[in-house]
Order: C-alpha cells, then sequence, then structure tokens
C-alpha cells in the first residue's frame, strides 16, 4: 500500500510536469503545475515531513501560484498572442541536455556514497511542526532573519518595479 | 508516519532528478514566458523534493530548515519576476507573451 502510493504519487507528478511544459495556455499550465505540486505534497508526507507538506499546500498552491494566475489574467493575452508552443530549434539541445542530467542522476543514486539508514533511527515527531519550529528558532535563527530581510527586498524591488514613474 | 522509512531514498532521488530534468527542458525549448516561470518553479520544488529525502535519510532537520529558506526564495523569485514581466507588457506594443521578441535592452 505505501509502495503504492508513492508510485501513485510520483506517476502524477511526472506526468502532470511534462504537461505544464507543453500546453500552449498558460493558465492550463498553472493548473497542471497545482497538480504536480499536489502530487509532490503526497511524497512530502511520505517522507514524513508533514509541516512542510502544509507549508507546501498553502504558500505554493495557494499563494504563488494564484499570483501567476493573476498576473496570466491581469495580461489578457489572446488565443493568437499564445504563439507557437515550442522552439523546435532547441529540441534537440533540450534533449541531449535531459539525458546527460538523467545519466548524472542514475549515476549518482546508483554510486554507494549516500548514507543508508532507512530512517530507522526516526523521532515520532520527525518533521512536525513544533520539531521543526524548535530547529529554526534555535539552530537556524540566524538565516531565518535573513529570509526576512529577503523578502523585503523583494517587495520593494517589486514595487518599484510595477511603478509606472519613478 | 514512521513506518513510512521502508520507501528507499533512491526512489525519491530519480522522481526529484525526473522532475528537475522536465522543468529544465521546459525552460529551453518553452516560448511562452510564463511557462519559463513556471518550469523555474518546478525544477525548485524538484530539490525541495531531494532535500527532504535527504533530511529523512540522515536523520537531521536541518533540511527542512533549508526546503523553508527554498520557498521563501521561490516567493521572492515569483513577486520579482512577474513584476518584471508586468512592466515588460506596459513597455511594450505588440501584446505576446514570445520571449524571442524580446530581443531589445532600450526601447
Amino acid at each position: 500500500m505505501n509502495t503504492f502510493i508513492f508510485f501513485a504519487a510520483a506517476a502524477i507528478a511526472i506526468s502532470a510536469s511534462i504537461l505544464v511544459i507543453t500546453q500552449r495556455n498558460p493558465i492550463a499550465s498553472v493548473m497542471y503545475l497545482v497538480t504536480s505540486f499536489v502530487a509532490q505534497v503526497v511524497l512530502f508526507i511520505k517522507l514524513s515531513a508533514a509541516f512542510l507538506a502544509m507549508l507546501q499546500i498553502i504558500v505554493y498552491a495557494g499563494a504563488i501560484l494564484v499570483l501567476f494566475l493573476f498576473v496570466i489574467m491581469l495580461l489578457n493575452l489572446r488565443r493568437e498572442d499564445f504563439g507557437r508552443d515550442i522552439k523546435l530549434r532547441y529540441k534537440p539541445v533540450a534533449v541531449a541536455f535531459a539525458i546527460v542530467m538523467l545519466l548524472q542522476v542514475i549515476v549518482i543514486v546508483d554510486s554507494s556514497e549516500i548514507v543508508k539508514q532507512a530512517g530507522a533511527s526516526l523521532p515520532a515527531d520527525f518533521g512536525s511542526v513544533k520539531a521543526v519550529g524548535i530547529e529554526l528558532f534555535t539552530n537556524y535563527l540566524y538565516p531565518f532573519e535573513l529570509t526576512s530581510v529577503l523578502l523585503i527586498v523583494a517587495v520593494l524591488g517589486a514595487v518599484v518595479m510595477a511603478k509606472r514613474s519613478l | 508516519m514512521i513506518e513510512n522509512g521502508m520507501i528507499p531514498i533512491e526512489w525519491f532521488l530519480i522522481v526529484s532528478g525526473v522532475i528537475f530534468c522536465i522543468g529544465m527542458v521546459g525552460v529551453i525549448i518553452a516560448r511562452n514566458v510564463m511557462i519559463i516561470f513556471m518550469s523555474i518553479e518546478l525544477m525548485l520544488n524538484a530539490a525541495n523534493l531531494a532535500i527532504v529525502a535527504f533530511s529523512r535519510d540522515l536523520g537531521v532537520l536541518g533540511g527542512h530548515v533549508m526546503v523553508f529558506v527554498v520557498m521563501t526564495v521561490a516567493a521572492a523569485e515569483a513577486a520579482v519576476g512577474l513584476a518584471i514581466i508586468l512592466a515588460l507588457f506596459r513597455n511594450r506594443d505588440s501584446e505576446s507573451a514570445n520571449i524571442d521578441e524580446v530581443n531589445l535592452l532600450k526601447w
């Protein structure tokens, strides 16, 4: 059952990802991207990352992709503006890159460098909100504060760029 | 949730690698600027999946914090990138999402 859920989620995630890059209509692309992210949330839960699974739904599917949809609808593209879907000229390059990357993944996964502990010694609350929160506010407090600076900078940059006249 | 340890990390890494490759192919072959942007999000998410898999395997929570930071970076990137796209569309006459037509540094 465990394996079946993993394979179902992985298949949905991969096929939805392929559909994202082959659509002509960007709104359909966003919908398939949501599907892919939700399938990856299932994989996160399989990895006992409950807090990140919730965060993925709320932040990615809930906030970032809605922002995407908002901008696409604001641009108000007509159907003839979508253009031809893919650049056929670059297709061999893309296929070559993909094959090389996949070979690298297989070689790395095949090597014995990966430490195999199979999650045997995980505590019961691994990946819970409390455990991640304690980690975030003790060992990683400084990076956490730096992300707030990053968000401020991003907000200022977005405002400056979206202004009609400075 | 602990009994899920039976799924080996390699499977997650392969899924992550495949999704990353799909995102990379999308960046190379897509014409629509929005779809290129979504492919970048796909690649970020594939990296997140690999980080969480390693975090589970090593039994450390630092990877979860790392994914948290990556999500923040993705949000910041989406805000700035979409602002750039909006500015691009506002300043140009032809309203097409084709990235090949954006070939001027100044207009």
